[in-house]
C-alpha cells in the first residue's frame, strides 16, 4: 500500500512525513514523530487524552488521519511551553496539584488553553462543560477546574 | 484503503462511482474513524471532502434561507453570528453532538448519513423541514431529510451518490423551532429519546408545526398526528395532552440498557410538550421558558 507524503505545521515547525492512509493524526504524532505528550485512552473520541489543536480548533487526534494534516496547522502539549518557561496552566496545575497519573493531563492542558483563548473569563459551569470530552479517573476534576479557573483571573490581570 | 482529496464534487463522484468494495466519504470522521478504530469498517475507498470548494461555507439563500457546506462543523455552526436565531433549534441539536472536541469536527451531513436513529442534529433537521441535494453519476435529486435514514446505518442514497448541500427553508416571521433530548447524564451522552419540533403561529394560534421524534423507532419519524395536535390551538392544556398521546403512540422502539420501551414511550410524550413549549415561545416572541 502506498505511502501519503504529508507537509504540515506542528507547533510552529515545518514538517513532513510519509504515513499510511489509515494512520491517525496520534498515531503519527506517537510514532512517527515521537511526539509522545499526546495519550492515546479511548481511541474512539471519548477521553480526550489525545486532544491538540487543527488550525487552533481543538480536536481530538484519535478521531483524524494523518494525512489530513496536510496543509493544515497543529498544535500540540509540546508547543505549549517556551522552553523551561512553563506556560501559566502548566505551573497552575502544579500549584493546585491538579493531576496524579498524569495521563489525561495534557489532553486537559491542550483543551483548556484553547478554552482560555476563546474565552479569558469563563465561569465554572462553562469550564465543566467544554472539559466534558476529557476524562480524569484520578482526581475528581475539582482541583483541575479550580487550576483553571484560577489561571484565567491571573491571566485577565496580566493583561 | 485508497484514500482521495477531490477538489471537486464531480471529482468525488468519480471516484466513488468508479470504487470496488467499501467507500465512505471523510468530513469530521468522528463516526468513520471510529468504526475504523473499533474494526466494524475500514472503507475500502476513503473520500476526504474538506478540499471541495465552499464546503465550509454558511450562506444565505435568494430565498432568506441558508445553505450550508456539507464539511461546516458543528462549533462553526454554534459560532455563527444569525444562523442561530434563525434556527435555535437546529443549531442547539448539532452542538449536543459529542464533547468540544468532537463539536470542532463533526457535521450536519455526517449525523445524518450515519443514520443513527438516536441521532441529535436529525430531528431537529426534519422538524425544520430542511432538504438536501444528492448527486450522484446520474445526476442531482433535492431530497428531504426525512428521506434520507432508512434503517439503522442504512440510507437512501445509491452507490456513488453523495450530499452535496443543506438548505435550511426561509425562517419567515412568527416562527420558531426547539430540540430536546433525554440522557440519564448532563453531557456526552447518546439521546435515548430526542424530540424537534417546528412551528408557526399567527398571533397566539399555531398555523403550521412540525414534530419529529428520535431513538423510537428505527428511523427518526416525522408524526404528522403529532402536528395536528397543537395547529389551531393556543398550546393550551388539551392541545399539549393530545400533543404528548400522539407522540408516545408514533414511539415503536426498542429495550435496551439506556431505556425500556416503556420508558421512552413516555418520555417521547413528556419531551414533546416541552419541546413545543420552547418552540411556541421562540414563535410568539416571548422569552425561552
Amino acid at each position: 500500500m502506498s505511502k501519503i507524503h504529508v507537509t504540515t505545521t506542528i507547533n510552529g515547525d515545518e514538517v513532513e512525513y510519509l504515513c499510511d492512509p489509515r494512520e491517525t493524526m496520534l498515531d503519527v504524532l506517537r510514532d512517527r514523530l515521537g511526539l509522545t505528550g499526546a495519550k492515546e485512552g479511548c481511541g474512539t473520541g471519548d477521553c480526550g487524552a489525545c486532544s491538540v489543536t487543527l488550525d487552533g480548533r481543538l480536536v481530538c487526534s484519535c478521531l483524524m488521519l494523518g494525512a489530513e494534516a496536510d496543509g493544515h496547522e497543529i498544535t500540540t502539549i509540546e508547543g505549549m511551553a517556551t522552553g523551561e518557561e512553563l506556560h501559566p496552566l502548566q505551573q497552575k496545575f502544579i500549584e493546585y496539584a491538579a493531576l496524579q497519573c498524569g495521563i489525561c493531563t495534557p489532553g486537559i492542558l491542550v483543551a483548556t488553553k484553547a478554552l482560555l483563548e476563546k474565552n479569558p473569563d469563563p465561569t465554572e459551569t462553562e469550564v465543566r462543560y467544554w472539559l466534558a470530552g476529557n476524562l480524569c479517573r484520578c482526581t475528581g476534576y475539582d482541583k483541575i477546574i479550580r487550576a483553571v479557573m484560577d489561571t484565567a483571573a491571573d491571566m485577565r490581570e496580566a493583561s | 484503503m485508497q484514500y482521495h482529496t477531490p477538489t471537486s464534487f464531480d471529482d468525488a463522484i468519480a471516484i466513488a462511482a468508479q470504487a470496488d468494495g467499501v467507500t465512505r466519504f471523510l468530513a469530521g470522521g468522528t463516526d468513520v474513524l471510529v468504526q475504523m478504530r473499533a474494526d466494524i469498517l475500514t472503507p475500502d475507498t476513503l473520500i476526504n471532502v474538506k478540499g471541495i470548494d465552499g464546503v465550509k461555507d454558511i450562506t444565505r439563500t435568494p430565498e432568506g434561507g441558508w445553505q450550508i457546506g456539507i464539511a461546516v462543523s458543528g462549533a462553526e455552526m454554534t459560532e455563527h453570528p444569525e444562523l442561530g436565531r434563525d434556527w435555535p433549534g437546529v443549531v442547539e441539536a448539532t452542538d449536543l453532538i459529542g464533547s468540544t472536541q468532537v463539536q470542532g469536527r463533526c457535521t450536519m451531513v455526517g449525523n445524518l448519513c450515519n443514520a443513527s436513529p438516536a441521532a441529535d442534529a436529525v430531528p431537529a433537521m426534519v422538524a425544520a423541514g430542511i432538504t438536501v441535494t444528492v448527486s450522484g453519476p446520474d445526476g442531482t435529486r433535492e431530497v428531504a431529510v426525512e428521506d434520507i435514514p432508512t434503517g439503522p446505518g442504512k440510507t437512501s442514497l445509491a452507490s456513488g451518490e453523495m450530499i452535496t448541500r443543506i438548505t435550511l427553508p426561509p425562517r419567515g416571521e412568527n416562527g420558531g423551532d426547539a430540540y430536546l433530548r433525554f440522557i440519564p447524564r448532563t453531557e456526552m451522552d447518546i439521546a435515548v429519546v430526542g424530540c424537534g419540533i417546528n412551528l408557526r403561529v399567527d398571533g397566539d394560534t399555531i398555523t403550521e408545526a412540525r414534530v419529529a421524534l428520535g431513538a423510537v423507532a428505527p428511523t427518526v419519524r416525522l408524526v404528522a398526528e403529532a402536528a395536528e395536535a397543537i395547529i389551531g390551538t393556543t398550546l393550551d392544556d388539551a392541545a399539549l395532552a393530545a400533543l404528548a398521546e400522539a407522540a408516545s403512540a408514533a414511539c415503536s422502539p426498542i429495550d435496551d440498557k439506556r431505556g425500556t420501551i416503556k420508558f421512552r414511550t413516555h418520555v417521547a410524550g413528556v419531551l414533546a410538550q416541552r419541546a413545543a413549549r420552547i418552540a411556541y415561545a421562540r414563535a410568539t416572541g416571548q422569552k425561552d421558558s
